[in-house]
């Protein structure tokens, strides 16, 4: 794509085809987010009606499938309330900065060998600092809204996401280790070669870790704490509505579909594909089966999204002090343990990764 | 016993046994009825919309007796009555206050002519507050609109009581 955009515009600076490039880059990705999050909606409130055996929505457009398009519709044309009493200013710039680090972060996953928006050195890095920089958001939008509601909603949301932040990390570092570098696209590569070479093998008790922290970071069920709407109504978006709501809405679900693909890049191998290094497969006329490309990464992405939601079908609330020593009683000690064995692994040269 | 239970925790077991109930539920038969176009059959026992009925000459049954008024838990029912011409016993006002009113079907068992009745009716609405007030007329407008149906069903019933 990028060489037919350089023919085109050859009598360009290169600069500025780059700079065409990547504008367009994020132009796409960014459009494409948005339409995951529309399909995501649909997508949740149809696994949750099927799991509850009832069919879930099924009324605007053919089976329901533009009911998020008119869920829209009816948030962008609500009244936008602020409280009296709110410090204005915050009140309206928090639910962007709970939006700008979500869609920021998608900055450096790579969709396929080729498809990358920017391509840095410490890609682990950004992605864990853009990943916490969501909680600010979070706390400024229950502090700003000058609600004990919210404000109890938001002091959870950043004890919570700040005890798995730290699971978080020690889970990626865990990643970092075994693949050797910061660059996602090279941990893709150091996991190519079959289903058995991936990360969720040598790695399995931090790729679990992982994903729990992962869902207590966006705020999920059945971590969800934040807005548990029995004791709190919604928590830190509860004095919300129309507009600011619905982006609120977006940047959690961007965080899921984060999350999820983050997941499948860093332990179930990204692009490549189920049936790789299968030998008769290769040489068969089935060869395109094992070819790496962004069709396997979306597979991954959409099994995860479904756990997700699944996990939201399943499972009640955790009680708070339940979800703190999980956080910091289990899935920490977990993380450092294996990260010990992990060591002793590496210097004994055991494992797929051993240099 | 704690080391099985520490087992327990770490393998997940309990979350997977979760994840394949609600598995289960995803691929069962869905039991949702989608309403305005499919209805679920109802019970001639149904009680519905509140009704005064007539006897077959066109005489309105009700006697003015109160004892509808006197057994209605919710004290929804207000009557007022009044000597006609012809010396019988007649309502001038009978006032069922729809919001009060619990369908709990007193009226009908207490009503010594089978006047009120309750119908199948459950589909119905008010715009304004005030017609919340359903008047003599109204009630026996519906009693006439869904006469048939309505000595249908306590037919179908009246065996069992």
């Amino acid at each position: 794509m990028k060489e037919l955009l350089t023919s085109f515009l050859s009598f360009l600076d290169p600069q500025w085809i780059n700079l065409i490039w990547s504008l367009s880059q994020i132009a796409i990705v960014t459009v494409c987010l948005i339409l995951t999050v529309v399909f995501l909606v649909y997508f949740e409130r149809k696994v949750i009606g099927y799991m509850h055996a009832r069919v879930g929505p099924n009324r605007v457009g053919p089976k329901g499938t533009l009911q998020s398009i008119a869920d829209t519709i009816k948030l962008l044309l609500k009244e936008v309330i602020i409280p009296d009493k709110a410090d204005r200013f915050f009140f309206l710039l928090s639910p962007l900065l709970l939006l700008i680090p979500a869609l920021a972060a998608w900055a450096v996953v790579p969709f396929s060998p080729e498809f990358i928006i920017a391509d840095i050195n410490a890609g682990l890095l950004y992605l864990l600092a853009l990943t916490s920089f969501g909680v600010y958001g979070v706390i400024l939008a229950g502090w700003a809204s000058n609600s004990k509601y919210a404000f109890l909603g938001s002091m959870r949301a950043a004890a919570q996401m700040v005890a798995y932040e730290i699971a978080m990390g020690f889970a990626l570092v865990g990643v970092l280790m075994a693949g050797g570098s910061l660059k996602l696209g090279e941990i893709v590569a150091a996991q190519s070669g079959g289903v058995l070479s991936w990360f969720w093998i040598p790695l399995f008790p931090l790729f679990i870790v992982y994903f729990i922290s992962g869902i207590a970071e966006t705020n999920r069920h059945p971590f969800d704490l934040a807005e548990g709407e029995a004791e709190i109504v919604a928590g830190f978006h509860v004095e919300y509505s129309g507009i600011g709501f619905a982006i609120f809405f977006l940047a959690e679900y961007i965080n899921m579909a984060l999350i999820s693909v983050l997941t499948s890049i860093l332990f179930l191998g990204g692009w490549e594909s189920f049936f790789a290094g299968i030998s008769f497969l290769e040489t068969s006329v089935f060869s395109f089966l094992t070819e790496p490309s962004l069709f396997w990464l979306l597979i991954k992405t959409l099994f995860f999204l479904f756990v997700f939601i699944w996990l939201r079908a399943s499972f009640p609330r955790y009680r708070y002090d339940q979800l703190m020593s999980l956080g910091w009683k289990v899935l920490i000690p977990i993380t450092i343990l294996w990260i010990g064995v992990e060591c002793v692994m590496y210097v004994m040269q055991i494992g797929p990764w051993s240099v | 016993m704690k080391i099985i239970q520490l087992i327990k925790k770490l393998t997940l077991i309990d979350f997977i046994k979760g994840f394949i109930v609600t598995l289960k539920a995803f691929f069962r038969r869905k039991v949702t009825v989608q309403y305005p176009e499919v209805k679920t059959p109802l019970s001639p026992r149904f009680r519905g919309k509140l009704a005064l009925m007539r006897y077959d000459n066109g005489e309105e049954r009700c006697i003015a007796c109160k004892l509808c008024s006197a057994v209605c838990p919710a004290q929804a029912i207000t009557i007022e009555s009044e000597e006609r011409s012809d010396g019988s016993r007649r309502t001038v006002k009978f006032d069922i206050d729809a919001f009060k009113c619990i369908y709990c079907g007193f009226c009908e068992e207490a009503c010594p002519v089978d006047s009120i009745v309750e119908t199948n009716i459950f589909e119905y609405h008010m715009t304004e507050n005030q017609q919340r007030i359903q008047t003599k007329e109204m009630l026996l407008a519906t009693g006439d609109q869904y006469r048939d149906q309505t000595i249908e069903n306590k037919k179908k019933d009246s065996r069992y009581r």
